[in-house]
């Protein structure tokens, strides 16, 4: 199954040349033999894995009408709730803690017939760029194990990445699908916010995160959005705008589709092999029949700080929850705000209390006006940058990040630096529109990505300019050198 | 204490009315808010507030805040905004309470409405500040052993219930104002069917800042006084409250910004232990919930839903049936009081007589049991037909009085009561003139006194007449005769 995309594999089972448990024993044996050095899961689910492949075992066999994604083993970021297995959130707070239900995706995959292998690490509570920030370890990019896979999706990535799954879910916050996809040479899809539910995702910030696919292949990416985007009366930020046949529109090419280079994206900090790489990528669009034209951004150098500002507040907000009262790690004081504070000092890594910190102090008496307030109108201007930029093309291309994957501890000690590390991905956040990160070359033997950013809701245009670009080029094809057999 | 009326300051008191709303399912998921369940047994990942659940507004609870607000001439928004307010305690699940704010950019349900307070001599104007919606916390409950708190459990049941917090401008100026704004406001919501309105039960639970100062004055600094649960109690913290203020400004003392918590037994306000630490609870607009959109048509089809208001049926009874404000204030403090009040007219047509009884006599006996006007076993026709007795002399006054007990005690007619016991008035000349006799006879003191202009004993011996016969002597035949012999 190494190396094969899911729609590869459903083709296999559908003509019966391979069985469910046949292919849920791979990723199993794979997981065994990679994963103690790539580190990609956080647990394995063997057994459960192993009898729903059974069961499709016999629907396959008996011939019944099979769901889109049945007997596909998958794997999810350890911040999206599954009934029943320990949900973490890569953090020591959430210890022993198992929810009593299934996300909303969880809940749509399994019914699509996808068989979770088991959940993916990350950076705590999905912050951070490189999966350091996890209590239980980082992960390690397949293509370099001394380098990070990225983040915070890095499990999920690396995953992928390391043919353990052809699927995994991530979140994305601030760039967390696509950043790591860049690093591992995998598709990594954030779509717009709204059009995948939130429930059961554990919130870092609720105006800004949403699930979506890390895969080998855009169509599979493709594949699993029209299986977990759609309304859900669970999440009232789920928008109710119909779900199109992403599948149908991926072969209709880029003849005439005007796709915006954003002059500021290609400035000071962008390394030398990504920018070549990635205006390359953009050739080659031209060179499909795209226009590619040089457009303006010019609030796009706010995105950070206003980022840093407001999901730190709606951070800090989102995880006063953990308390020590109902779930999760509790340590025992004398009183109750003593053990709220040991809880919290104990269970929080550093990162996540910097966050915390920051996002308390925007939010304060006197600070809120001139720090959270301004910063959510100066997001509203990017928005309405990125609006503007798209009424008169149709895509904007972008590198994913300034530089290839980095070696792991180079930049744990600086936070500025890591947080510099997705100055191309968060301001499609603050925006909510859907952008795709798509492997378009190599730099220092490492992948870079490339990202393509298109309208709210308009994730068909984006993955068709992803598609044609994917089968232009061979970036998509390569394997890490991690013992492919 | 000083009296009220040699008071040089004037008193300024606002309400912030926090209201149960009668729906059936919770404000952010549907688990139910019935009462009374085992506790943790009505709740979800929502109200636990579990790691990834997301809250989804209650469109009922959206639809009786607009009611409310239409009732109380507010100005609806169009597009409001939930807010976190944001604190730590055991009770809150999320350490975070989903409620509305007022940043005008990001305004609460609805602003700048109005209640009239029903006074003798003019009409007061009570401004209403705010009317928004927001969620319960969980409940409490402290295991104690000798005195001392061994653990705390906590029943999530509440957590998320529905509320309205009801905010008035500080227009309010004596405990008594306080009481009657109050009572009339629980009419208010029981008349369009938003909440049960019992401070007894907590469904109506009143929080009240509590200031002096020198008429014209700025305002002074304020008190928040809570924990009052009967509208009796809301009156007594306020004026205990009132005096307290006023005896620390008279010796020039400060009074001191603090919540003060109501202690219904020994009748004092006392500053809470608790550590009052300014709170900054870092309101910022709620990423999880949509803005709730509400239309102008939806305003105004709420509008010409409502029901006849207690406000304008006061009025309505001033003008058709005579009652002075604070009757009619009185007859429709409830809404099954003001159709009682109806009913009951509709079989005996006299609204003075009707409404005195059913606010005097009828409201003392509900008192002294603790009881409601519901749970009563009788119908507006029992009353009628007990005031028709009255009325046409079969019985006393008194003797009406005790059959009303027995009455509202044991749902049985007033006429069987009265033929059961005997209880017809005595209007008969003959016997009661032999009742006077004996009276005359008894008490040769009180005659002679009398008859040597002390008029008073003539009250005594009317008292004996009719402790002789039980009450049943009609009062005026008796004075008439004893004078008649008295005279003689």
């Amino acid at each position: 199954m190494i190396g094969h995309s899911a729609t590869e594999l459903l083709g296999q089972l559908r003509r019966l040349e391979i069985t469910p448990s046949e292919l849920v024993q791979a990723a199993l044996e794979r997981i065994d033999a990679v994963d103690g050095k790539v580190h990609a899961f956080l647990s394995v689910n063997r057994e459960s894995a192993m009898s729903a492949a059974h069961e499709w075992d016999g629907r396959y066999s008996r011939g019944d009408t099979i769901p889109p994604l049945a007997g596909i083993p998958i794997a999810l970021k350890d911040i999206i709730c599954t009934a029943g297995t320990p949900t973490t959130c890569g953090s020591r707070i959430l210890q022993g803690w198992v929810p009593p239900y299934d996300a909303t995706v969880v809940t749509r995959l399994k019914a699509a017939g996808a068989i979770i292998v088991g959940k993916t690490n990350l950076d705590e509570f999905a912050m951070g760029s490189s999966t350091e920030n996890s209590a239980f370890g980082p992960t390690r990019n397949p293509w370099d194990l001394d380098r990070v896979p990225g983040g915070s999706s890095g499990g999920s990535a690396a995953a992928v990445g390391a043919g353990m799954v052809p699927i995994a879910l991530g979140t994305d916050t601030g760039g967390s699908i696509r950043q790591p996809a860049g690093f591992t040479g995998v598709v990594g899809l954030k779509p717009t916010y709204g059009r995948v539910s939130r429930y059961g995702l554990v919130a870092f910030a609720s105006s800004l995160d949403q699930i979506g696919p890390l895969t080998r292949t855009v169509v599979d990416a493709a594949l699993v959005l029209g299986i977990i985007a759609g309304h859900d009366p669970c999440d009232s930020t789920a928008a109710n705008v119909p779900v199109p046949l992403y599948r149908d529109a991926l072969d209709q090419g880029v003849q005439g589709m005007r796709i915006g280079l954003a002059r500021e994206a290609f400035g000071d900090g962008l390394h030398e092999d990504v920018k070549d790489a990635v205006l390359k990528a953009t050739h080659v669009l031209e060179g499909l029949g795209a226009m590619v034209e040089e457009i303006s951004l010019p609030t796009l150098p706010y995105a950070l700080p206003t980022y840093y500002l407001l999901a730190t507040s709606e951070a800090s907000s989102n995880l006063a929850r953990y308390d020590g009262v109902q779930y999760g790690l509790r340590v025992a004081a004398d009183d109750i705000y003593a053990m709220f504070t040991r809880t919290r000092r104990d269970g929080f890594g550093p990162e996540v209390k910097r966050r915390i910190m920051l996002g308390t102090y925007a939010l304060s008496a006197g600070y809120y006006e001139g720090f959270f307030l301004k910063a959510q109108r100066v997001r509203t201007m990017i928005r309405r940058d990125f609006l503007r930029a798209l009424s008169s093309v149709d895509l904007l291309a972008m590198p994913v990040s300034p530089t290839v994957a980095f070696r792991v501890g180079e930049k744990v000690e600086d936070p500025l630096q890591m947080y510099l590390a997705d100055v191309y991905t968060i301001p499609v956040n603050l925006a909510g529109l859907p952008g795709i990160s798509i492997p378009c070359g190599f730099g220092q033997g490492l992948p870079i990505g490339f990202q393509l950013i298109g309208k709210p809701f308009d994730e068909s245009t984006l993955l068709r300019a992803a598609a044609a670009y994917e089968q232009a080029t061979p970036w998509g094809k390569q394997h890490p050198p991690l013992g492919w057999t | 204490m000083t009296s009220p009326e040699s008071s040089p300051y004037e008193t300024v008191i606002g309400l912030e009315i926090h209201v149960q709303l009668l729906t059936v399912s919770k404000m952010f998921c549907g688990c139910s808010v019935a009462f009374g369940a085992a506790p943790n047994t009505q709740v979800c990942p929502v109200c636990l507030g579990l790691p990834g659940s997301l809250p989804v507004i209650n469109r009922a609870a959206v639809e009786l805040g607009v009611r409310t607000a239409v009732a109380l001439r507010c100005e609806v928004h169009a597009a409001s905004q939930f807010h976190r307010k944001n604190y730590y305690y055991p009770d809150l699940p999320k350490n975070y309470q989903i409620s509305q704010y007022e940043y005008m950019v990001h305004p609460p349900l609805a602003t700048r409405g109005a209640l009239e307070l029903a006074m003798d001599d003019a009409p007061r104007r009570i401004g209403i500040h705010r009317v928004h919606l927001e969620e319960d916390t969980g409940k409490l409950v402290h295991a104690e052993r000798d005195g001392r708190v061994v653990h705390s459990l906590i029943d999530y049941n509440r957590s998320g219930v529905p509320l309205m917090e009801i905010v008035t401008e500080p227009d309010l100026r004596s405990p008594q104002e306080a009481h009657l704004f109050l009572g009339q406001l629980r009419a208010l919501l029981q008349a369009i069917g938003v909440s049960s309105g019992r401070l007894e039960e907590g469904t109506l639970r009143v929080d009240a800042n509590v200031s002096l100062r020198r008429p014209g004055a700025e305002l002074g600094i304020r008190t928040e006084v809570k924990n009052m649960n009967s509208l009796r109690s809301v009156e007594r913290a306020l004026a205990f409250e009132r005096d307290r203020q006023r005896e620390l400004l008279d010796r020039n003392q400060p009074v001191i910004q603090e919540t003060r918590h109501w202690d219904d037994r020994r009748e004092v306000t006392f500053a809470s232990r608790s550590k009052e630490e300014a709170q900054d609870y870092r309101y910022f607009p709620e990423p999880d919930l949509v803005p709730v959109a509400v239309i102008p048509a939806q305003v105004e089809a709420t509008r010409a839903s409502l029901p006849e208001l207690p406000d304008a049926k006061r009025r309505r009874y001033e003008r058709r049936h005579g009652l002075t404000a604070t009757d009619a204030a009185l007859v429709t403090s409830s809404a099954v009081m003001a159709r009682f009040f109806e009913e009951t007219l509709e079989a005996f047509p006299n609204p003075k007589m009707v409404s005195s009884w059913l606010t005097g006599e009828v409201v003392a006996y509900l008192h002294a049991r603790g009881k409601e006007l519901e749970e009563l076993p009788i119908t507006p026709s029992h009353l009628a037909e007990l005031l028709q007795l009255l009325d046409r002399g079969t019985i006393s006054g008194r003797t009406a009085k005790d059959v009303l007990v027995e009455m509202l005690e044991t749902g049985v007619r007033p006429q069987a009561i009265v033929q059961s016991r005997g209880l017809v008035q005595i209007s008969d000349l003959a016997a009661l003139t032999q009742v006077v006799q004996e009276v005359l006879s008894v008490h040769p003191g009180p005659v002679a006194d009398y008859r040597a202009g002390k008029a008073q004993a003539l009250r005594f011996l009317v008292g004996q007449v009719m402790a002789k016969t039980q009450g049943r002597a009609n009062p005026e035949l008796a004075t008439k005769l004893l004078k008649e012999r008295l005279g003689a």
